[in-house]
């Protein structure tokens, strides 16, 4: 790892000055992902800024219904409270098909938003890529691209985002906080990440200098038809291959409302609320889930290596609405798919 | 920079509870708290490097008693936490409950996964989640062991885990 100068900011406003004061540096929260960047030689910061400090801790049931999660909650945190569990039981079982016990502990909510790719060529420096050294060109396309971006892909980058949590948050229609130099504002999840177009190096559209302070959830009738389903190359602390974050509200065997997003095939959590909208109304049964599947996966692309996921995601989007319609949500322990 | 200019920079004070004993100590911020346990000035070399990239686990130890992946945390963030590494779990004429239960179950080859192996199980049990084999798989897909050993070690954690069952219903009898 290279040397750094740290900071220990104690108060939202330690950390903003310390951003503003120094262009290059960056915020070290539960710092699983950055840490490994930074002993990749990924991440080259000449400041880190912690915020493991900051009152970003608490997770509030607001009067409307609604829930923040503070930014500094930790994931497994979130996954285990009793509030989060009875309401949002997508989210916590999202939460816990990804990483491990360990990491869980430490990764926090905001963290998991920000954390890059896992793609092979941004973590190797010794090759191109639009993300990690914006010009340089693109390793994965044409190269070894099996974990890569079906959908939304651009001729700079086919990374995806790697996060199990922001699949659910993206189903969920989540909003994220946060507060900058500019003062505070809110993020729709659906606008939060973008994809890859020109700008590779960009995740997302926070400006710099701002900092995520928590993610709200607002109240939602999918708690009782929902279902993560993950599939990867082994059953337990892998990244998503594909992966569905399906909910329903389902009445007399219709679909009232739904929500579906992906991981695992672009470059953020992949929704798509127009489709969402056209087949509400319709019978919740096997048929209405192959004709959504073909409807979100329309603009599919395989890369060479990658092809295998658009069958995948076709099968998993289906079996997840059933799953979810059924009320038999993914179970995260045994990854029995049933 | 280079490394005679990064010795040179400054170091920050962090105290830090170990096994129960405080140190004050004073370190670059770029030392994990994986380096800092095995260095020269604690010498606390059960905790184990494996991939040093939080991919195994093996360097798992508990702060203010939550497991995690020592290889990937700044010792200077932790300033004030307790730390605790396999070394203030039990020692070979007092093992803890769950170090008795890997000798009972022959849980282990070659042993280098089995510090990390041992503080996880330990969270595990206090976290109170896992209960079934499945659950305890899952729960402790974190560490990895290259031997294979993964049967022997769910029966361990198993057999505590009813162990503390059988504790807690005698009790709740009582």
């Amino acid at each position: 790892m290279r040397p750094f100068s740290y900071t220990r900011a104690e108060t939202l406003g330690d950390a903003m000055a310390a951003l503003a004061a120094n262009p290059t540096a960056r915020l070290l929260a539960g710092g699983t992902n950055l840490i490994d960047l930074m002993k990749y030689d990924v991440e080259r910061p000449a400041a880190i800024v912690d915020i493991n400090r900051l009152p970003l801790k608490e997770i509030e049931e607001l009067p409307d219904g609604s829930i923040r999660i503070g930014a500094l909650v930790s994931n497994a945190t979130v996954a285990h409270h009793p509030a989060v569990t009875e309401r949002y039981p997508l989210l916590c079982s999202a939460i816990l098909a990804g990483a491990s016990p360990q990491l869980r502990n430490a990764a926090t909510t905001g963290g998991n938003l920000l954390q890059r790719t896992r793609c092979y060529y941004f973590y190797d420096p010794s090759t191109p890529c639009n993300k990690r050294e914006p010009g340089s060109g693109c390793g994965a396309i044409g190269g070894v691209n099996r974990i890569h971006a079906i959908l939304g892909a651009s001729e700079h980058c086919i990374a995806t985002h790697p996060s199990d949590m922001c699949v659910a948050l993206a189903a969920l229609a989540a909003i994220v906080e946060v507060e900058g130099p500019d003062g505070r504002r809110d993020i729709p999840f659906s606008d939060f990440h973008r994809l890859p177009d020109d700008h590779p190096e960009r995740d997302n559209t926070m400006r710099h200098g701002e900092i995520i302070t928590a993610v709200r959830l607002e109240g939602n009738h999918f708690a009782g038809h929902h279902s993560y389903l993950k599939l990867r190359d082994r059953l337990s602390y892998a990244f998503a291959l594909v992966s569905v974050a399906a909910a329903l509200d389902v009445k007399n065997g219709m679909i009232v409302d739904m929500r579906i997003a992906l991981g695992g095939v672009a470059h953020k959590p992949w929704r798509d609320s127009l489709a969402e909208a056209e087949f509400a109304g319709q019978p919740a049964t096997e048929e209405t889930f192959a004709a959504l599947a073909d409807r979100l996966l329309a603009g599919a692309e395989g890369q060479g290596d990658n092809d295998f996921k658009i069958p995948m995601a076709r099968k998993a989007i289906v079996r997840a609405l059933k799953q979810a319609a059924a009320g038999t949500p993914q179970v995260q322990s045994d990854k029995q798919i049933r | 920079m280079d490394i005679a200019t990064a010795h040179a920079q400054p170091k920050t004070r962090v105290a830090l509870t170990i096994n129960g004993h405080r140190h004050d100590l004073e370190i670059h911020p770029w030392v994990t708290l994986l380096d800092l346990l095995r260095g020269p000035s604690l010498q606390l070399s059960g905790t184990k490097k494996g991939c040093d990239h939080g991919q195994c686990g093996a360097c798992t130890v508990l702060i203010d008693g939550e497991r995690i992946n020592s290889c990937l945390k700044l010792a200077v963030t932790l300033d004030g936490t307790n730390v605790t590494t396999i070394e203030g779990l039990g020692t070979p004429d007092d093992m803890h409950p769950v170090q008795k239960a890997f000798v009972e179950h022959d849980a282990y080859q070659c042993g280098y996964c089995t510090p990390g192996q041992v503080c996880s199980a330990v969270a595990l049990l206090r976290e109170g989640h896992g209960r079934s084999r499945e659950e305890i798989r899952e729960m402790m897909s974190g560490n990895l062991c290259r031997c294979g050993a993964y049967t022997n070690i769910a029966d361990a954690i198993q057999d505590v885990m009813d162990q503390e069952v059988k504790v807690g219903m005698r009790e709740a009898a009582e």
